[in-house]
């Protein structure tokens, strides 16, 4: 999809030299990137590829060994606050608390959001209306199916607002009538709001149906970077498919990930179905 | 869905007419969504509470009989069983306090502790909730002890001084609750949070006053016990609930409050350092 109806204004994320270490291992190494406001951007690669290190980086969990991020014109590490008060952050695992009901999960986050209890009902009720929660909103989440539980979580993360939305992982785990149903979601929330949405994925067919930029991660590097239409162009075949393209840039589409990412993505699916 | 444009987006983040801006408010409004959240966890699941009333029964019903017809302790004139009281009082907040490290650990490898870290809450603020939302559970068990302890027939002093008892074990629980924060996130598992749970909870309460006075002690046990936060929780509810303590009940609660203090630094120093990732 294009991100033809919001012009870009300005940088949400500037990302220059980024690099992270996690003892001898290399995860992030010297990633550099720009994305527009109001573009979904994504971040494509297997697992271990350092797309749930950037992102945790970007939303000031992780801090950057080298480097320099600045996310909606703040830099994570100098201002994290000012940085966590626009974004809104929706990690890998499955983030609500099931022995509570939806409408609780919202309550939660939007005071943790800081927002007043007047501005807090209206945009709860907003956000249960805009991701299809309304019958589901009172009863406990563990009742909830797992397209559900994902457009909660998203739903708590967008109740300020946020001028950027990390998601890692949206649809992982899910089956694909429920992750259409995301996809469209996160769609609109881009088109509606103008947030700029900034994804990982591992699925080449969400990269390519919902992102208007891609950077192709493998090693922790970035391997290419641009639309599809140029990423395609620089394969030199105007019908190269994602997983083509990936290949061409960084040798072949290899798990890199351990025993541990397919494991924790096992216990993701097993809970969401 | 014009009116959602960027420009209403940002009009709205440039007044901010929708957010706390006093910071002060704001932290204590985190905090007490934190305490909130653990209370209507609680209210949906109590089945741990009723559980965790077992141990401290047992104890009060079958040890505090059995050892209280010894007659070996020297108790400060009170009978055995009502010296007891207390003891097992502190010790049931103590342990429904330390193994809160492991429900910190828990969230984390749920994603929950991350989602909360990426809020404009401040970390202290998350701590504080999670200590206070211990001591929300550690008030429910000293309302059962209480009452048990008066069906089995001790008589302690009952009044007012139940609110002084109240601060006490929110203070003690508050501590132990930051001090399991502060393991978990240098142990960063919940199967080493379980075992140093189960290292650290009898030596802590051997090493206190909760079942034999100090003055017993060998030596080199009273310094342990002098170290030991247990026997300052221990000494403030015998002081307020029997008239024995060794220090006075303000001095109790003012070690207390300095301890939990230094926990909920440490543990809001190491949280974001350890267990954001």
């Amino acid at each position: 999809m294009s991100q033809g109806d919001h012009p870009p204004m300005s940088d949400s994320v500037v990302v220059e030299g980024l690099s992270k270490r996690f003892g001898a291992y290399q995860a992030v190494d010297d990633v550099s990137f720009r994305t527009q406001a109001g573009e979904c951007f994504g971040l494509l690669g297997p697992n271990g590829a350092g797309k749930s290190t950037t992102i945790k980086m970007l939303a000031t969990l992780l801090r950057p060994d080298a480097g320099r991020a600045l996310v909606a014109g703040f830099d994570v590490v100098a201002e994290p606050q000012r940085v966590r008060s626009a974004i809104g952050y929706v990690p890998q695992m499955l983030s609500v608390n099931s022995a509570l009901t939806g409408y609780e999960n919202l309550v939660i986050c939007a005071r943790l959001q800081g927002l007043r209890p007047r501005a807090r009902k209206v945009r709860i009720d907003e956000v249960i209306t805009m991701l299809g929660l309304e019958d589901a909103a009172h009863r406990l989440v563990r009742t909830y199916s797992g397209g559900m539980v994902r457009r909660l979580e998203i739903g708590q993360a967008i109740l300020h607002r946020p001028k950027v939305l990390f998601l890692d992982e949206p649809t992982v785990g899910l089956d694909p009538v429920a992750r259409q149903s995301v996809w469209e979601h996160i769609e609109r929330l881009r088109r509606d709001y103008g947030m700029t949405v900034f994804l990982t994925t591992h699925y080449m067919e969400e990269a390519e149906s919902l992102c208007s930029r891609i950077a192709i991660m493998s090693r922790g590097r970035v391997a290419a970077l641009g639309t599809l239409a140029e990423l395609r162009d620089r394969v030199g075949n105007p019908e190269a498919t994602l997983n083509e393209i990936f290949v061409h840039f960084a040798g072949q589409f290899q798990h890199e990930g351990g025993l541990r990412d397919v494991s924790r993505t096992r216990r993701i699916a097993r809970r969401l179905g | 869905m014009s009116h959602a444009h960027a420009g209403s987006h940002a009009a709205s983040v440039e007044t901010q007419p929708d957010v706390y801006t006093n910071p002060v408010w704001r932290y204590l409004v985190h905090a007490a969504t934190i305490v909130d959240l653990e209370l209507r966890k609680l209210r949906r699941d109590p089945s741990e509470l009723i559980m965790r009333a077992v141990q401290p029964a047992l104890w009060l019903l079958v040890f505090g009989q059995a050892f209280g017809r010894l007659r070996a302790v020297p108790t400060g004139g009170v009978p055995y069983l009502a010296f007891l009281t207390p003891g097992i009082l502190a010790q049931s907040v103590t342990f429904i306090s330390i193994f809160y490290g492991i429900a910190i650990i828990w969230e984390r490898d749920m994603g929950i502790l991350q989602k909360y870290l990426a809020t404009p809450m401040r970390r202290s603020a998350l701590v504080l909730g999670k200590q206070l939302g211990a001591s929300t559970r550690a008030i429910s068990q000293a309302v059962v002890i209480l009452v048990l302890s008066w069906l089995v027939g001790v008589r302690l002093h009952v009044g007012w001084n139940v609110i002084a008892v109240l601060i006490l074990v929110i203070l003690g629980a508050a501590f132990f609750a930051g001090m399991s924060m502060v393991l978990a996130a240098l142990l960063k598992t919940r199967e080493r949070m379980m075992g140093i749970g189960q290292v650290i909870t009898m030596p802590l309460f051997f090493s206190s006053n909760a079942l034999y006075p100090i003055s017993i002690m060998p030596a080199w046990l009273k310094v342990v016990a002098t170290i030991n936060p247990m026997t300052y929780l221990v000494d403030g509810l015998r002081g307020l609930l029997l008239g024995t303590g060794t220090h006075a009940v303000w001095a109790d609660a003012l070690i207390l409050a300095f301890a939990g203090t230094l926990m909920l630094a440490l543990a809001s120093y190491l949280f974001p350092r350890r267990l954001a990732g």
